[in-house]
């Protein structure tokens, strides 16, 4: 039993649990503090200082963000004192800052920038310093942009790397004056140990780490009556743009997310879900087919347990943490990558294209596959399989700039031959998803019946924020060829986050974990929680757009991967069978190991 | 040495605990007697903040559990103090012994000294002694060990959470508080830490009793000091003395005659300037200080002063917080401005009200106390920062 | 395996993996090279399982954990207010002079390098400076050149 604890807030009578923050109680009370360097998702650092708020009886401000409340407290939010002092630490961090907001992809949508207009900021109070600084601008990357002047040090980057990820690829370097973000030794990102996950974009609150944009390379692309231009959207895209568009969290907008597609001038609106049953087909025989050669070939080679392969970052991240376990990655593609090659390969052949005409562009909860689109192998259509990976966000600038009115637009389809979707599919948006979707499927082609979980829904697996989610799924009652697996109980582990995949490697290699089947998705939460989705992201939006996931697949007609009929359809008409060779020129690929530290 | 001045002879002489005697004796006594002993001494700490000593090691004494740690500070960085330094170098039995005791009360296992990276040569002779410890301890059975950890050159590892983040292998950046350290210290544990000097005073607390050692000093200010004196002073070096005494006599004592301010507590501390020097009591209860007396004769230059402590807490502060990082590096170049002219008089008003702001919301004392020389400087030799 | 890596091995061992090792394990590679390198932090990192970056981070933190190569001896003078009233310029001057470096460098041969740092507690004698551990202080010109000229035949 917590305690509640009595406190006034302008005034006001709170009661709030012990332990809460000054801040928090005051969001209680509906009083609002300006924060910068506080996030919901992230322990308390208490440094940027703009929180601060008086205490009856005490000479010096307290930071609200990192203050318990006490019996009895007599908090002021407004007074003279309070607000000079935020004022002052507003300028400070403007003096050190390159505030030209018009040349700043943040504009509008910052942090800073917002405290600034709302103090009516105008002739700067200091000494400008940011023109006598040397600030590094890191563009080197294909994700991820690092402009250090415009970072205003609130480490939140920091925290999200470590704690959220467990990859630390940023840290805090220097003392004093010359503090400052910083990889190792201050080389380029691209050379060091970051996923491009993008989680510390998401929670960036200024411009100094931004998504690299598209938006230019899209609209050429869309305006150049030569190009045949492709849209493919995941499926954590249609729970979440709805926010970048103004709309609460949560909202599903499938078919206005299409209509404006279409209003863009994209030439033909597909659908990542498409691929997204073709990976749980592909990957499903995979792990079938591995599980065949383990206990009835008694094959060496074969590596179980097999880890899902569909996030990127955390394709980066084993790559550079645990290479020795790259044998146990699916080798099929992401969803994305499946896509883009059969863009220009499939799709090219059904609409009679010539696939260099075609410009195959992608929207992504997730900027890591900015980065997967542009990886080497991902070329075996002979031309680039993803041209543009845009985010979320970047299609709400799309929708924007175009004038478009987003929530009066009409709900429209999208188009075919390769644009159709299960219940399956859109759960890849949230973690499990790829375990439950695969096991609607797998556990059919082996036994000849559903899951047998009430209405599909095999909420074993359903992984939730901030832990490592273990379920076993018993297996009997096979048809006749697949009896090598009657009474096995198939060992499954659904983990969300980097910090938690790193447990999860970790207890495989020190042996203590035992399983067959593995799903990991680098963001918190999943796809849903991607760093490519709307800002702000956190906790309680996730679980929202969690909610309007689940909510999307109950309501799809078909639920299953393989009762796609387009899936049946590019079998039958172009791949072949599931791991054959088409297949495997196409869907599937290899891993590069790389350098730890 | 003028009859207003007390030396005092408790720190360094009287006795300097050979063989850990006081040690050995204090360690029989229930735990409950020495802390009120440590109560009624009225001892507060020698690190610049003065918590009364009894009460931190009550709270920590009061936590469960049993794995705790007693932790001894001896980053000594502020400019102008190398009094622990010598408490190192003369009697650091005594401060061995003060923290076994420590341990006993608190019912720790393990202490720490945290050595600035700067006195790396004292290290050789200190190990020599905890060899020497731990033997008497050992015979004694008193099951407290003591192991010294290095800083690598950073003034704001003496602030107690930086300096539990630095044992933690981490940057030295100043924790939240709460929770304070005798609830979660150095690996979130319950920790007591104290200055050299304050472990030294409460052996001889233990020695001499708490109705002798309250003799010393004044009622705010119990028991004598050690005192690091330098800048324009015939006699500048370590002297032990009691609490509580005026400003004037000191210059009177120290000063060359020519005394135009004395920088009392370091760069931290504050600028008072020879109008004050009557009214000035050097303790708790006036100015207090962890032992740095700076004297500056009417040669120097107060703006020079004040620049060179800027400088100083521009570098040394960790910098995570806005409010210190920031505003040390305005108010330099501010002075600077106004100096060249390029920024009116009145911008010396604005800065006031920055260093207010820095007082009131930065994270750690450090940030917190660079407005005491800023304004104290610039208040009282305004001429000397424009002209 | 390199010297250097052995050297890791050894303060390792001697230290342990967590995290509460970090600093006496960059100390100790310091004082046997006098800076930490690149290579020398990524396999620290790997030994404690931490992030490159983390390493960097926290040796960048202290003033003494040099990451750019110093000399075989380090000359730290100095700067803050008592040394600098007390003539702590002209002592510069001469160890810039006989050393032929400025502040922040290091000699052709790798011997010296010259730093600036904070007080070092010796303010009631100063000018004061440190060549690696030890303390000089009362410096004069004369006293630095008598010094430095003991140092260049270490
Ligand atoms: C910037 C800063 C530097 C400090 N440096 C020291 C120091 O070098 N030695 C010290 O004993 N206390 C130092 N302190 C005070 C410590 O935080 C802490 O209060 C002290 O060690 C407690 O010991 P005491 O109660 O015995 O004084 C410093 C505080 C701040 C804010
Ligand atoms: S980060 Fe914010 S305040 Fe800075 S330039 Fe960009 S929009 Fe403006
Ligand atoms: S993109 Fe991800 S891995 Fe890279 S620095 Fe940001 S949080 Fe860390
Ligand atoms: S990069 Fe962004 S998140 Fe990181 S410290 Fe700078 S402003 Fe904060
Ligand atoms: S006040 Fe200065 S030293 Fe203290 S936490 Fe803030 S930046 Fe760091
Ligand atoms: S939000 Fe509280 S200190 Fe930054
Ligand atoms: S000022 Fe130079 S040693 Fe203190």
């Amino acid at each position: 039993m917590t305690k509640e604890i009595n406190l006034k807030i302008d005034g006001i009578d709170v009661s709030v649990d012990d332990g809460t923050t000054i801040l928090n109680a005051a969001t209680k009370a509906n009083i609002h503090i300006p924060t910068l360097c506080y996030h919901e998702d992230l322990c308390v650092a208490g440094n940027c200082r703009v929180c601060v708020v008086e205490q009856k009886g005490s000479k010096n401000l307290i930071a609200s963000c990192a203050m318990p409340v006490s019996e009895g407290m007599e908090i002021f939010t407004n007074t003279g004192k309070v607000r000079l002092a935020r004022k002052h630490i507003i300028e400070l961090l403007l003096s050190e800052h390159n505030a030209d907001c018009t040349k700043c992809y943040k504009n509008g949508n910052c942090e800073l920038q917002m405290h600034a207009s709302e103090m009516l900021t105008g002739e700067p109070m200091f000494i400008d310093l940011a023109h006598t600084r040397k600030y590094t601008i890191d563009k080197y990357n294909m994700a991820i942009i690092k402009d250090d002047s415009r970072c205003i040090r609130c480490q939140r980057c920091v925290r999200t790397c470590e704690e959220l990820q467990s990859v630390s690829a940023l840290d805090v370097a220097y003392r004093g004056n010359h503090m400052k973000i910083s990889t190792f030794f201050e080389h380029p990102l691209f050379e060091v140990v970051c996923t491009n996950c993008g989680q510390c974009v998401n929670r960036c609150p200024t411009g100094a780490l931004i998504e690299r944009n598209y938006v230019d390379q899209v609209w050429d692309a869309i305006y150049d009556p030569t190009k045949h231009v492709v849209v493919q959207t995941a499926p954590a895209v249609r729970v979440a743009l709805g926010e970048a568009l103004g709309m609460p969290a949560g909202k599903i907008v499938t078919g206005k997310m299409v209509a404006a597609l279409k209003r863009l001038g994209f030439d033909s609106v597909l659908d990542t879900d498409f691929t997204a049953d073709l990976t749980i087909i592909e990957e499903g025989h995979e792990l079938l087919s591995r599980l065949k050669r383990v206990l009835v070939d008694k094959d060496p080679t074969v590596a179980l347990p097999m880890a899902t392969s569909c996030s990127p970052g955390w394709i980066k991240f084993i790559e550079h943490t645990f290479p020795e376990y790259l044998p146990n990655l699916s080798t099929c593609k992401s969803p994305q990558q499946m896509f883009g090659a059969l863009a220009k390969t499939y799709y090219a052949q059904k609409r009679n294209l010539d696939p260099k005409n075609i410009v195959s562009i992608s929207i992504m909860p997730c900027t890591a596959k900015k980065f997967e689109a542009n990886r080497r192998e991902m070329r075996s259509s002979g031309y680039n399989d993803v041209d543009y990976v845009l985010t979320t966000r970047e299609l709400g600038i799309m929708i924007r700039q175009a004038g478009l009115d987003f929530e009066s637009l009409p709900d429209e389809h999208c188009d075919s031959i390769m644009g159709s979707s299960t219940g399956a599919a859109v759960i890849f948006g949230t973690t499990g998803g790829v375990m439950e979707a695969a096991l609607r499927t797998a556990y059919e082609i082996v036994t000849g019946r559903e899951v047998p979980f009430e209405g599909i829904n095999v909420t074993p697996v359903r992984g939730t924020e901030g832990e490592v989610r273990e379920a076993s799924i018993l297996i009997n009652k096979t048809l006749p060829e697949w009896n090598f697996l009657e009474g096995v109980e198939l060992k499954c582990v659904v983990a969300n986050g980097l910090a938690y995949a790193k447990k999860v490697m970790q207890s495989v290699k020190d042996g203590t974990g035992n399983y067959h089947f593995i799903e990991i998705m680098a963001c918190p939460g999943g796809c849903l929680g991607g760093g490519g989705q709307p800002i702000p992201t956190n906790r309680e939006i996730r679980s929202k757009r969690k909610a309007a996931i689940y909510e999307e697949d109950m309501g799809m007609p078909i639920r299953k991967s393989h009762e796609n009929p387009e899936v049946a359809e590019i079998y039958k008409d172009f791949l072949g069978t599931p791991l054959g060779h088409k297949s495997h020129e196409l869907l599937h690929t290899h891993y590069t190991p790389r350098k730890r530290y | 040495m003028s009859e207003f001045l007390k030396r005092v002879d408790l720190i360094f002489g009287e006795y300097s605990d050979q063989k850990y005697k006081t040690l050995e004796k204090t360690v029989k006594r229930p735990t409950e007697d020495i802390i009120k002993d440590v109560l009624d001494s009225g001892l507060r700490g020698r690190g610049g903040a003065g918590f009364p000593t009894a009460m931190k090691w009550k709270f920590a004494m009061e936590q469960p559990g049993d794995e705790k740690y007693v932790i001894c500070n001896a980053d000594e960085g502020e400019p102008g103090t190398f009094k622990d330094r010598e408490i190192l170098t003369k009697v650091p039995r005594k401060v061995f012994a003060g923290m076994a005791i420590c341990g006993k009360v608190i019912g720790a296992k393990k202490g720490y000294m945290y050595l600035r990276g700067e006195y790396r040569y004292l290290l050789p002779d200190l190990l020599k002694e905890i060899e020497e410890y731990e033997k008497t301890a050992k015979g004694l059975g008193i099951d407290f060990s003591i192991e010294i950890r290095m800083g690598s050159g950073a003034y704001i590892c003496g602030e107690e959470s930086a300096l539990f983040e630095s044992m933690e292998g981490k940057r030295g950046e100043p924790r939240n508080k709460p929770p304070y350290p005798t609830i979660a210290g150095y690996l979130s544990k319950p920790t007591v830490i104290n200055n050299v000097e304050t472990f030294v005073n409460v052996l001889m607390i233990c020695r001499i009793g708490p109705v002798k050692y309250k003799k010393l000093g004044t009622l705010d200010s119990r028991g004598s000091k050690v005192f690091s004196v330098s800048g324009d002073t015939p006699k500048a070096g370590i002297y032990e003395l009691e609490l509580g005494m005026a400003l004037e006599k000191f210059v009177e004592e120290f000063g060359d005659g020519d005394t135009k301010a004395v920088q009392v507590g370091g760069a931290s501390g504050f600028c008072v300037p020879r109008k004050k020097f009557k009214d000035t009591i050097i303790g708790f209860e006036g100015v207090p200080t962890g032992g740095s007396m700076m004297i500056f004769n009417s040669s120097r230059s107060m703006y020079n002063v004040l620049h060179n402590y800027l400088d100083f807490f521009e570098e040394e502060s960790c910098g995570q917080c806005t409010p210190c990082r920031v505003g040390c590096q305005q108010l330099r170049i501010g002075i600077e401005a106004v100096k060249r002219g390029d920024k009116p008089i009145n911008y010396l008003e604005q800065l006031m009200k920055l260093s207010e702001t820095m007082k009131i919301t930065a994270k750690c004392g450090l940030g917190q106390s660079v407005a005491n020389s800023f304004s104290s400087i610039v208040n009282n030799f305004k001429e000397e920062m424009i002209y | 395996m390199t010297a250097n890596n052995n050297l890791i091995k050894e303060l390792v061992n001697q230290y342990g993996r967590d995290r509460t090792s970090l600093m006496p394990i960059l100390q100790g590679v310091v004082e046997q090279n006098n800076y930490i390198s690149d290579v020398d932090m990524t396999e620290i990192a790997k030994e404690l399982d931490l992030s490159a970056a983390q390493v960097f981070g926290t040796a960048t933190f202290y003033a003494f954990l040099d990451t750019v190569p110093r000399g075989r001896f380090v000359i730290r003078v100095c700067k803050t207010i008592t040394c600098d009233m007390h003539g702590k310029k002209l002592i510069i001057q001469t160890l810039e002079d006989m050393l032929k470096i400025k502040v922040g460098e290091t000699t052709q041969d790798k011997k010296f390098s010259l730093l600036e740092t904070n007080c070092l507690g010796w303010c009631h004698k100063g000018p004061s400076m440190l060549i690696n551990h030890d303390v000089y202080s009362e410096l004069t010109p004369e006293k630095v050149q008598k010094i430095i000229a003991e140092y260049i035949h270490k």
